[in-house]
């Protein structure tokens, strides 16, 4: 399976969120994530035990205001589509509270500033609802268990290669592998050999050497180490001898 | 192959059971009683009929394995009620579930397929962006091209894997988004 598993899981059994009311300090809360303002709404409804067709709005509109600014206290981020329907529910109570025309018939049909976000409530619903029964499916399915994939070309391929191909492929590596080594090529090292033959080559050239500036030369610890035994080394195995003039003073490397 | 005067060839029942029964078990996907016919080179009736007697072979036996029909085609799979020896032999947990979110966007996607974007938003009262991509993901559904409105959003639907995962064998066997409506309110 290469479900990746998601944030965090959902019981469709359980209530989405409670904010179990009090004192106003010792508000309790219980959050889960709704899905949406309209999955909030539909959960205040529920809540408050009102009409879904007789939405008293005021109350409604007081309570999801109350619950956006909790959100907010919680530093929940709130998104935007939850303002937008902050807005609209107060847009609905205002014109709830707006006087109607007197003028207007009374067989004239009085548009519910409501019926727009009951249509839209009772269309969410079905599909919220629609979303428990495939929830309860994809559970039911989970308990079916199908057997894992056979052997076939699709999966294991039996070799379809001629010896050119091997040959490729081989060449491939083999190019691979030599930049590998390249790169460890860049680590800079002088070996003890190549060492001895610089320092003998200046030695002769120069007819003498400090030895202080010869180590000061020295990039690393490593090459310093090295230069240590080259010197020890040319002293032993050639003519040359060290000479220090004065105690403690700088020694020089000579041609015998 | 489709040459009408062909006599197809017309096997025992039994013979034609064990043979269905056989390319069913070695199939990675459901296999549709088509295909079954056609490699079998037999009449897609009789080939019906086999499957029909295999599945009853495995009823009536009270068998741990069952021939279902899924996604448009069948498929060998355990018996529900055993789940719980099977994942513990496989080592396996229920996987993750969907999201909330998930879901209802994968709800407006089957029952208003093709949809797009902004018809989810409208249904949903949300952006659906992150839920419409953890669904293109697992491939519960698939893009199927745009809709020739203003700025041509892309449309969406469900796939074949989501009638797998689902345990439908096609989408008349989703219940009708109207039949909620009872259960709503």
């Amino acid at each position: 399976m290469e479900q990746e598993p998601e944030q965090y899981t959902f019981d469709f059994h359980k209530e989405t969120a409670q904010i179990l009311g009090g004192a106003s300090d010792d508000l309790k809360v219980k959050i889960g994530d709704f899905a949406g303002p309209l999955d909030l709404l539909l959960f205040l409804i529920r809540q408050e035990r009102a009409d879904i067709f007789d939405i008293p709005i005021a109350r409604i509109t007081e309570k999801y205001l109350e619950y956006i600014r909790l959100m907010k206290r919680l530093d929940i981020s709130v998104a935007a589509d939850f303002l937008v329907m902050a807005a609209t529910l107060i847009e609905i109570k205002s014109k709830m509270l707006l006087p109607r025309d007197p003028d207007a018939g009374q067989e004239e049909e009085f548009d519910d500033p409501r019926q727009e976000l009951v249509d839209r409530l009772l269309e969410y619903e079905k599909f919220k609802t629609a979303a428990g029964m495939l929830y309860e499916r994809s559970t039911i399915e989970q308990a079916v268990f199908t057997r894992g994939p056979i052997e076939s070309d699709d999966n294991n391929a039996e070799i379809d290669a001629s010896v050119f191909d091997l040959l490729t492929v081989f060449h491939k590596i083999a190019a691979r592998h030599i930049e590998e080594i390249k790169i460890e090529i860049h680590r800079e090292e002088i070996s003890l050999a190549d060492m001895i033959k610089s320092l003998k080559r200046r030695i002769f050239d120069q007819s003498e050497l400090s030895l202080t500036s010869f180590f000061e030369e020295m990039h690393s610890k490593r090459e310093l180490v090295t230069a240590f035994i080259a010197v020890l080394e040319i002293v032993r195995t050639e003519s040359i001898r060290m000479v220090q003039s004065v105690t403690f003073g700088d020694i020089i490397l000579k041609k015998v | 192959m489709d040459l009408e005067v062909e006599e197809k060839r017309s096997r025992p029942l039994n013979e034609l059971v064990a043979l269905v029964e056989a390319l069913i078990f070695v199939a990675d996907e459901p296999i549709g009683t088509k295909i079954l016919a056609e490699v079998l080179d037999e009449e897609k009736e009789s080939v019906q009929a086999a499957i029909e007697e295999l599945v009853r072979e495995y009823d009536s036996r009270e068998s741990g394995l069952q021939i279902r029909e899924i996604a448009g085609g069948w498929q060998l799979a355990t018996r529900t009620e055993l789940h719980e020896e099977v994942r513990k032999f496989l080592k396996t947990r229920p996987s993750a579930k969907l999201s909330l979110a998930s879901l209802e966007t994968l709800a407006v996607i089957a029952y208003k397929q093709p949809v797009t974007v902004p018809e989810i938003l409208e249904i949903r009262g949300v952006q659906s962006a992150s839920a419409i991509k953890t669904l293109l993901d697992k491939r519960l559904i698939v893009a199927k091209g745009r809709k020739e409105t203003v700025g041509r959003p892309m449309q969406y639907g469900t796939s074949k894997d989501f009638l797998i995962q689902f345990g439908l064998k096609d989408l008349s066997e989703l219940p009708s988004i109207e039949d909620f409506e009872d259960l709503v309110t």
